[in-house]
């Protein structure tokens, strides 16, 4: 039989509020357990909660620029149950009314086309604390410095249909809450995650399969990967005449496959009902124009624009904006360098990026900034360097050795284009190889092509590969046919 | 000196006439010497209050004194208070000791007030006679083997007594009201977000409001004027401005519009609470006051609803309650669960759990329309009744309670018997609205109260209103024997 996998996707995103959502406490990441942590946060008796207005503000930029229905009034709910790090009791969340209401966004599938994917919504609620059940001697310490961070849980319709889109998917929306500033995007942190629900239909069937809501996952690929596993786990169950249960599933990234977490049927009654001790939020329409004059350029008219104004592929567009922070480094060399558009295009998505992902770096945190890879391109430009001595040269940037300029000084990396000392080379290099210069000059003209190549390896190799490879090209031609 | 109102002592201390350490002094050695026969008081605070007191004295003595300045009060042992234990009456808060002050706390700390204790209550406020305290029940200064109300009773107790000339209450159904009708006093409960919440500790957030417990209505003006205004850290607590109660306490009450609802006059008053209720209308008429009758038809639903919106905001504001981080836990946990069912089970007495078992269920789902959402429709009727009402009259008036202070352990294993000692009052906290109550005469030993409600925010009125009976008559100067 032939299925199709049905997938819809809750992201929790961390909003970069610099307090928290419902009290005065900092949000960083990374203090000592319990300094961050406030009488709101611990949940002490006779503490009420206080709205971050910052939180409303970018939820709703969030709506915005998912051409959502903005919640004109929504209600905070309470979400009862109990858990150590959980210090009321309860969450504060949004139910029945939440503060961004239905909306889409477009994502691209593999093959350049474009697939429209629905949000359900998206609302507010605030962070629980960790338990650490490490070092405390089969104790669980509880650290509530995550407490009451502010959370955006956004919702979306059962739309994709594979890992990929999924991924696609989580990409898409992580692009669009970094451009619009709300949230740092950090994965590893856990300011941006992922819930995934995932069922599988027979093809042409309309209702849906029984789901698994697979928990927490914190990176693209473990999007792709677990969705691929448990559509594989669930094929496997049904053909052999089982029946799927519904239920949540962790994903061992480890050995790439889903567990179960625990069933359904043991889940809380949350008892949700609206938290009288905050009034409902209304969101005025004069707030909302005013926003919306503010939102920043979103990835989608970004890549357009790079298409048009640098004369760049759609597929290096899509590339160099697939964050604000690529996009942005790759703007700021273009203007620093002068250097052509796909130059620049190329080094970002080449060296820079292998870099990034070899010493899994965010684009913030590469030790070369833009302004010094301008520096760089514009020797290549000048021809003060080749394009591959280029490489050396970056290394060097990235390890720490200076800018360009400074690399090329110290390392004596500057090409050679004096055409006498070049032609000295050459000079030496075919009074060395007799024999192949005999085989070049007696081949037939459109062989020879391939075979000036050695000729260019020597020189080179002899110039530390130095000298500039147009002009040895050039001269080289000359001495042997002259 | 003890027998004087809180007007009266802070004239006395601005006069030189005695010291707010003297005072203060006379009080706690009042209280040693009395609350034994009434168990108004949790914790007497003698060193921090003397502190306080001599700090008074300074600043009586540099001239930076307000109007409350070096006068003695008791806070009503819910009101978080840095430092000390703050135990809603529970065993589950018994070793909690509060790291911060409430808002009404720190206000009457900054008005330079002097805390002489924590007074006892119904367990987490739930309860209209105050046997639900985990410190034992309250007694009714006016007669031992009576209850002294709820939840407020230990606040109620102690001001009659003259264990202290006031204390603060709170009021979720009528906890200052109904308890202040028992003992004699007067009791006001101001509009719901008139005085922060914060920092007391919550029984049902949208109904809880805290106010003022005292022997006059001028005591209650002076004492609403350093409790009430907005507080950025409650979002319920209004951004109104606070009136003046004290200087249109002696207007004039020539053509008042008094509403008397036809409901609070019909079955299960008692025939004597009622003749006491009427004749201080009575009185009223011969103050210039006119009289309406009018009707609040859904006043039946008022306790059934209440009995699903408190249960249910306390089942949830109640879940900190743990055993985690604070509080009671019970010994030896075996695990999480053993940790949460025993310490919750140990620490909570039976009247808590009852609550939090009825409000848990009303909010289950498949039940949530039903009751939960049924009864906030109920809510909003019950306010278009008092919304009515006031285009026709400007204070609406009634018996607090339906009976007299009942005796100890006469309603205590009937929940419905003790719930229907708030029939009257229930309503005005659905409807949000300030409502006092106002000594008005006894049946037998023990005091009435009658009921004056008032439009929201108009609390300067019924202090007026209040003030201007008590000119009148002397129910509120009236002394228990024995105290």
């Amino acid at each position: 039989m032939e299925w199709e996998v049905v997938i819809g996707c809750e992201i929790h995103t961390q909003l970069a509020t610099k307090s928290k959502i419902f009290s005065g406490a900092a949000t960083a990441y990374g203090a000592e357990p319990n300094t961050q942590a406030c009488a709101v946060d611990l949940g002490l008796p006779g503490v009420l909660p206080v709205l971050n207005k910052e939180a409303v503000r970018m939820a709703v930029m969030f709506g915005l620029a998912v051409d959502a229905e903005i919640g004109r009034r929504s209600v905070f709910a309470r979400k009862n149950y109990f858990y150590p790090d959980l210090p009321k009791g309860y969450q504060i969340s949004q139910f029945e009314l939440p503060i961004v209401g239905k909306g889409q966004l477009a994502i691209e599938l593999e093959g350049g086309e474009s697939k429209t994917i629905g949000i359900t919504r998206a609302h507010l609620e605030e962070d629980a604390g960790k338990s650490l059940h490490e070092d405390f001697h089969g104790m669980t310490g509880i650290d509530l410095n995550r407490a009451g961070t502010p959370l955006l849980e956004i919702v979306s319709e059962p739309d994709m249909r594979s890992g990929a889109e999924a991924s696609a998917y989580m990409r898409k929306i992580h692009s669009i809450v970094t451009y619009l500033g709300i949230c740092d995007g950090n994965l590893q942190e856990g300011s941006f995650r992922c819930d995934v629900n995932v069922s599988i239909r027979p093809k042409g069937q309309e209702a849906f399969g029984t789901r698994a809501e697979i928990k927490n996952l914190n990176s693209f690929r473990f999007v792709e990967k677990a969705v691929e596993y448990e559509v594989e786990r669930q094929i496997a169950i049904i053909e052999s005449g089982g029946k799927v249960v519904q239920e949540t599933r962790l994903f061992d990234a480890d050995k790439g496959e889903t567990r179960s977490m625990r069933s359904k049927e043991e889940a809380n009654d949350y008892r949700y009902f609206p938290d009288p001790d905050l009034l409902p939020v209304v969101v005025e329409e004069d707030f909302i124009e005013a926003l919306r004059k503010t939102l920043p350029e979103l990835p989608d008219a970004k890549k357009d624009r790079f298409i048009e104004q640098f004369g760049l592929p759609a597929y290096d567009a899509g590339f160099l904006t697939s964050s604000r922070g690529i996009a942005d480094y790759f703007e700021q060399v273009v203007e620093a360098s002068g250097a052509e558009a796909k130059l620049c295009a190329n080094w970002v998505m080449g060296d820079l990026s292998a870099a990034l992902n070899r010493e899994d770096k965010t684009i913030e945190q590469s030790p070369v900034s833009a302004e010094m890879l301008a520096g760089m391109l514009k020797r290549i430009v000048d021809n003060t360097i080749s394009g591959k001595i280029a490489k050396e040269v970056f290394e060097a940037m990235w390890s720490g050795e200076g800018d360009a300029d400074a690399v090329i000084e110290k390392k004596g990396l500057k090409q050679i284009t004096d055409s006498g000392a070049i032609e000295a080379v050459i000079d030496e290099v075919i009074a060395n190889n007799a024999q192949q210069v005999e085989n070049y000059r007696s081949a037939e003209p459109d062989k020879r092509g391939k075979m000036i190549g050695f000729f260019v390896g020597q020189v080179m190799k002899a110039t530390g590969g130095k000298a500039n490879p147009g002009q040895v090209n050039q001269l080289l031609k000359s001495k042997l046919e002259g | 000196m003890h027998n004087k109102t809180i007007a009266e002592l802070a004239a006395g201390l601005r006069a030189g006439e005695f010291t707010s350490e003297e005072l203060t002094r006379a009080f706690i050695e009042r209280i040693k010497a009395h609350d034994d026969r009434l168990n108004s008081y949790i914790t007497v605070t003698e060193e921090q209050a003397l502190a306080q007191a001599r700090e008074a004295d300074q600043r009586i003595a540099a001239g930076t004194a307000g109007p409350l300045t070096g006068v003695p009060l008791a806070h009503k042992d819910i009101f978080c208070t840095d430092g000390v234990r703050t135990s809603c009456a529970s065993k589950m808060l018994d070793p909690f000791i509060a790291p911060y002050d409430a808002t009404v706390v720190r206000k009457f700390r900054e008005a330079g007030a002097v805390m002489l204790g924590k007074t006892n209550m119904d367990e987490f406020a739930m309860g209209s006679s105050n046997e639900t305290s985990f410190y034992g029940p309250v007694k009714n200064p006016w007669d031992l083997g009576a209850v002294p109300g709820g939840s407020s009773g230990g606040s109620a107790a102690a001001v009659a007594a003259r264990l202290a000339p006031g204390a603060t209450g709170t009021d979720t159904g009528g906890s200052i009201r109904q308890p202040a009708a028992l003992c004699g006093i007067t009791g006001l409960k101001p509009t719901y977000g008139r005085v922060s919440r914060y920092g007391m500790i919550a029984f049902a957030s949208s109904l809880d409001q805290a106010g003022p417990m005292a022997r006059t209505a001028e005591d209650c003006a002076l004492m609403l004027g350093a409790m009430a205004g907005f507080d950025e850290r409650d979002s319920t607590c209004a951004e109104q401005l606070v009136d003046d109660y004290i200087c249109g306490l002696n207007n004039d009450l020539k053509g008042l519009r008094i509403g008397l609802p036809k409901e609070y006059f019909g079955e299960g008053l008692d025939a004597e609470v009622a003749g006491a209720v009427e004749a201080a209308v009575d009185e009223y008429k011969k103050l210039g006051a006119e009289v309406v009758e009018i009707s609040l038809p859904n006043t039946n639903l008022a306790v059934p609803t209440y009995y699903v919106v408190a249960p249910a905001e306390c089942s949830s504001n109640l879940s900190r309650m743990d055993g985690v981080r604070f509080g009671y836990r019970c010994e030896e946990p075996k695990d999480l669960e053993d940790l949460y069912k025993r310490s919750r089970g140990e620490g909570f007495g039976p009247e808590v759990k009852r609550r939090i078992m009825v409000g848990a269920y009303a909010l289950s789902s498949g039940y949530y329309d039903a009751y939960y959402l049924k009864a906030q429709k109920l809510r909003h009727l019950i306010s278009d009744d008092f919304k009515k009402a006031f285009e026709q009259v400007d204070v609406i008036m009634g018996p607090t309670a339906p009976t007299p202070a009942f005796n100890l352990g006469e309603k205590k294993d009937d929940p419905v018997a003790m719930y229907l000692a708030d029939i009257y009052t229930i309503a005005v906290n659905l409807a949000g609205l300030p409502g006092i109550s106002v000594p008005c005469g006894f049946v037998g030993k023990r005091p009435v109260g009658l009921q004056i409600i008032g439009n929201y925010f108009d609390e300067a009125r019924l202090l007026n209103v209040a003030h201007k009976y008590q000119q009148a008559t002397d129910w509120h100067l009236r002394t228990p024997e024995g105290f």
